[in-house]
């Protein structure tokens, strides 16, 4: 009883970040409604495990999921703040003299 | 599963489900990418935590407690260091802080 409301209110915040992701006015706003989106993911699979009855399996699903999404949300944080992946910049070396 | 367990699983996971809803507004209403920054970071770390250690009590002693409790130690570490890479980067793309009497100021 009370997975089935933590589960519909896990899909209504999901809905809330999508929307903020939409309307979002900057880059910063939508990157952080889908990083709460993950977020809300990796709750709501860790419960759904629970409603079906097979917890162990969507576990495992879960902390993979929260891992990758952690290593996504900064490789488009990275790219947004200093236009790349943090590679050499051996080019615009060779081109300055 | 005992009674007093079974009652605190649902209080905790009650208590989560409060501080989602209250999270999900203040992502939704606040005025800035800071402030819904803030917002978004009480579900992040509260919400799930009292979320997760309410499923880690339901499910009993045994190897999946220990995995819930891995995940709710690597969702403390990694919401975190999420939050303050994205106000640094929002910082850094010259996103001033929403002040009141700056906007009242400016107009």
């Amino acid at each position: 009883m009370i997975l089935t409301i933590t589960l519909i209110a896990l899909l209504v915040t999901m809905a809330f970040a999508l929307i903020r992701a939409i309307k979002g006015p900057t880059v910063y706003d939508r990157i952080l409604a889908s990083n709460a989106l993950g977020t809300k993911t990796v709750l709501m699979i860790a419960v759904l495990g629970f409603v079906v009855g097979d917890p162990e399996l969507y576990i495992d699903i879960a902390i993979m999921y929260v891992l990758i999404g952690f290593i996504g949300t900064v490789a488009v944080l990275k790219i947004s703040e200093f236009g790349n992946l943090g590679q050499p910049q051996s080019h615009t070396e060779a081109e300055d003299p | 599963m005992s009674d007093l367990t079974d009652l605190l699983s649902m209080a905790l996971l009650g208590i989560g489900t409060l501080f989602l809803l209250i999270g999900a507004t203040g992502l939704l209403r606040l005025p800035d990418v800071f402030t819904r920054l803030h917002g978004a970071s009480v579900t992040d770390t509260l919400g799930a935590g009292a979320i997760l250690l309410g499923l880690a009590l339901a499910a009993g002693w045994g190897l999946l407690m220990g995995k819930i409790l891995a995940l709710l130690l690597i969702m403390a570490l990694l919401g975190p260091s999420t939050a303050h890479a994205l106000a640094r980067a929002a910082t850094h793309g010259f996103r001033k802080p929403w002040l009141h009497e700056a906007d009242e100021a400016e107009k």
